[in-house]
């Protein structure tokens, strides 16, 4: 008995196209209905006033990680063929510093300033050509940094592996570990917002 | 047009996340892949690079895997960004959301505001090719895959943002 999603579509077909496109809209859809679109919003994540992109992120990750495991149990998909990135230590743990460090210069991440764009605002698309030219001028100088680039390689690696748990127990720590950022989250923002009101008395 | 005096509030943030992790989730279920936002852009780079000197692109193993057979209008992640491009835009104007506008704090001229935005971009560019991905590819979909270096990315890039944004904050005051 084999589960019978995700549809087997071929590359660059129509269906695979339309489909994109309809993931497109959505993801567009929900971050602009966010506030994510706009920079000083996003900020706030940073400046500890406003963590909606903490909020949105992980009930993202949990609502999805939660489909997913569920769905796969009842034998509806088979996780096999949904593809898991890869993962190369180095690579990404030095990545993940100087994307982190443009993120809060640009005040956006490139999904978020393609909505930007799209929504009127000029910084957006400045943000959306500058990580255009980011990528150009990384990826030529790639084959010069081959080694670096491949350090690490782990191949597909989870966490559950990682830490020799049931993937289900990683899933529960997980939920609760969301569930409780979300009240941390929500006392960050009052107590910033009470020492604001009191800076300004 | 004055947009903004008409402009709606922006959801609650727990429904909107709720809302896009059943987004991906359909993308995982129905394609078997993630989101993604700079994919798109690789691709778009290779192709830039394969109209100006095809031999660079033959010699560097990145941009041959993101030409896409067939042109770039046939790509997942490009097809996939003009989607997001259009519901952003939907969503806003039936928010009242659109309006030509520059972000920027209320002492930050605007060219210091473009030269940031400018030096970000370029900097998540390198940082995505770098780690294979960014917010979309590894944060929102390897995170929920619990892939390792995904939860590493979100990890640094979390760390530098707050660095960066607490040595810069006066930007946005």
């Amino acid at each position: 008995m084999s589960a019978p999603l995700p549809l087997s579509l071929a590359t660059g077909s129509a269906g695979a196209l339309a489909l994109a496109f309809g993931v497109g809209i959505g993801f567009g859809w929900c971050l602009e209905r966010a506030g994510l679109g706009s920079a000083s919003k996003l900020m706030g994540q940073f400046h500890l006033t406003d963590l909606a992109v903490f909020k949105v992120m992980f009930s993202a990750i949990v609502t999805a990680m939660l489909g997913l495991f569920w769905l796969s149990r009842v034998g509806v998909v088979d996780l096999s063929r949904v593809y898991v990135p890869e993962t190369f230590v180095l690579p990404q743990l030095v990545g993940g510093l100087v994307f982190g460090a443009g993120m809060a210069l640009a005040g956006l991440c490139p999904g978020t300033s393609c909505v930007a764009a799209a929504t009127g605002r000029g910084d957006g698309f400045v943000v959306v050509g500058g990580f255009f030219a980011g990528v150009l001028m990384t990826a030529l100088a790639l084959p010069g940094m081959a080694r670096f680039y491949q350090s690490g390689a782990r191949g597909t690696l989870t966490l559950d592996s990682v830490l020799g748990l049931e993937t289900g127990s990683l899933i529960l720590v997980v939920v609760a570990a969301a569930l409780a950022g979300f009240i941390v989250a929500e006392q960050v923002e009052q107590w910033k917002l009470r020492r604001l009101a009191e800076l300004e008395r | 047009m004055n947009a903004r005096a008409t402009a709606r509030p922006y959801a609650d943030p727990y429904l909107a996340g709720v809302g896009l992790g059943l987004v991906l989730l359909a993308s995982f279920v129905l394609a078997g892949r993630g989101l993604g936002a700079s994919g798109a852009f690789a691709t778009a780079a290779a192709t830039s690079v394969n109209a100006v000197a095809p031999s660079a692109v033959a010699g560097n193993p990145y941009f041959a895997d993101h030409l896409a057979a067939g042109g770039p209008l046939r790509d997942w992640l490009v097809v996939e960004i003009l989607g997001v491009i259009v519901g952003g835009f939907l969503s806003a104007s039936l928010a009242g959301r659109l309006a030509l506008r520059v972000e920027r704090g209320a002492h930050t001229s605007l060219r210091e505001r473009l030269g940031a935005a400018m030096a970000g971009g370029v900097l998540m560019g390198g940082g995505a090719v770098l780690a294979r991905g960014c917010t979309s590819g590894q944060a929102l979909t390897g995170g929920a895959l619990l892939s390792v270096g995904a939860w590493l990315f979100i990890g640094t890039a979390f760390a530098a943002a707050y660095l960066v944004a607490f040595v810069t904050r006066r930007s946005w005051t």
